[in-house]
């Protein structure tokens, strides 16, 4: 067991954990952060994508041991919370505009990917989009919808304020 | 659940080399194999495992005596970014961006292509092209060894058990073109059904080739030189008559198999065309 600590989705986390336990089940199973999914367990389907240190990673191939000392960021962390409550991200808000979520499996890992990408300063662009969720895999929506949401958080995001 | 070995985290590489002189670790860098090998699906998962990650020596790119150096630890993202790869060697770039898609690039690194010695590894073709050097080291010293003596057999290196990859070391050459291709089911996320890397030496478009150098990934039980195909590009210039012969050449040449990925008569195929659709894209015809 190896005292690990880290930062997730802004709040200090400190746990005794087997250093090549896999990040997502320290997450799942350890922090109960249960929106973070488990696919296929071997790095294939992206869904279990969450955010380290500003980088898009597949939490099953991280060892908790890799994580000490490090920022990282689930689907939880996504929607701001205010004093009245949670105010979804703009992707969360034009996933629902466009239907861009069916049985919600690959939903956080593409929302997160898609939220790298647009942090990177990402534009509509449906090619550089399918490159940034090309490690995610959907098997319900032939992704048509998922970069039409994406495309519209870009819109979103660079509409200037009030606009 | 997984399997959970015991790992130790050894915080710079005198620490390393202590360790591994104690006994045998598996070592995880970017842990997208052997964090595989832990759910015990593919291969029997380590005993102990030796966790690289805060052996800072061994990142980064470095442009020094005609040479591109990249550590071990090295990323494939680190590798597409880096403005030193862009202006010396952007090939390697390419070969970094078909590396499973971003998540995969944040952290494989090139290091672990190295010595997970996959047949399929996507660098590893044109690490031979480029006659790359990689450097080793454990208890007993640093070594160097030639990336064509570093895949000895199926997933098996020229290491030995007590030692970690440490850097590679590129030499650039003026004059040398380099072109890499590989094909797969999809762009992203897929393991390779072939790799093909190509170098040689021109001064002109009209010039003899010269220090021809052809390596292949997944048609053989590791990645591989086609030297008959090389002797056969010797000297020759980029005529349609080149590439037939070439092609018909690497066929001949190599002894591929089918297997879940593919079949051994289209790896042969398609092996043959890209290497045709190379010399015809050099010759501009």
């Amino acid at each position: 067991m190896t005292a690990i600590r880290f930062l997730v989705n802004g709040a200090p986390v400190e746990l005794e954990a087997p250093g090549m336990r896999r990040l997502l089940d320290v997450l799942r199973e350890d922090l109960g952060l249960t929106g973070t999914k488990e696919g296929c367990g071997e790095g294939e389907c992206g869904a279990c994508s969450v955010i380290l240190d500003g980088e898009v990673v597949v939490s099953c191939l991280v060892p908790a041991c890799q994580v000490d000392g490090r920022i990282i960021r689930t689907v939880e962390g996504l929607a701001a919370r205010t004093p009245d409550g949670r105010i979804l991200d703009d992707l969360q808000a034009a996933f629902l505009a466009t239907g861009g979520a069916q049985c919600g499996m690959c939903t956080p890992g593409m929302l997160l990917s898609a939220r790298v990408y647009l942090d990177a300063g990402g534009g509509p662009d449906e090619d550089a989009i399918r490159e940034a969720i090309a490690g995610n895999l959907c098997r319900c929506t032939g992704y048509t919808k998922i970069i039409e949401a994406i495309a519209l958080a870009a819109e979103t995001g660079r509409r200037p304020a009030g606009a | 659940m997984p399997v959970e070995p015991p790992v130790e985290t050894p915080r710079d590489l005198p620490e390393a080399f202590r360790l591994l002189a104690l006994a045998p670790r598996t070592p995880i860098a970017g842990g997208t194999d052997l964090m595989v090998r832990i759910t015990g699906e593919i291969g029997s998962p380590p005993d102990q495992v030796l966790d690289l990650s805060r052996l800072d020596e061994l990142r980064g790119i470095a442009l020094a005596g005609g040479q591109l150096t990249v550590g071990a630890l090295t990323t494939y993202a680190e590798i597409r970014r880096s403005g030193l790869v862009a202006r010396s060697l952007p090939v390697l770039a390419e070969a970094a961006a078909t590396v499973g898609a971003v998540q995969i690039q944040n952290r494989g690194t090139l290091g672990g292509n190295i010595a997970n010695a996959s047949p399929a590894g996507d660098t590893l073709p044109l690490l031979l092209a480029l006659e790359a050097v990689i450097e080793v080291g454990g208890p007993r010293g640093e070594r160097s060894i030639p990336a064509d003596q570093f895949w000895i057999a199926y997933r098996t290196t020229a290491l030995a058990p007590d030692e970690l990859v440490l850097r590679v070391r590129i030499p650039l050459v003026e004059a040398r073109q380099v072109r890499f291709r590989k094909v797969g089911t999809r762009r992203a996320q897929a393991i390779s059904k072939v790799v093909l890397a190509l170098a040689w030496e021109q001064a002109d478009r009209k010039d003899r080739w010269g220090h021809v150098r052809l390596a292949l990934g997944s048609v053989a039980d590791r990645p591989i030189r086609a030297r008959s195909t090389e002797l056969y590009l010797e000297g020759s210039r980029a005529t349609l008559e080149t590439a037939d012969g070439a092609a018909e050449t690497v066929a001949a040449e190599i002894r591929p198999i089918d297997d879940v990925r593919s079949t051994a008569d289209y790896r042969r195929q398609v092996t043959a065309r890209i290497l045709h659709r190379i010399i015809r894209d050099a010759g501009g015809w």
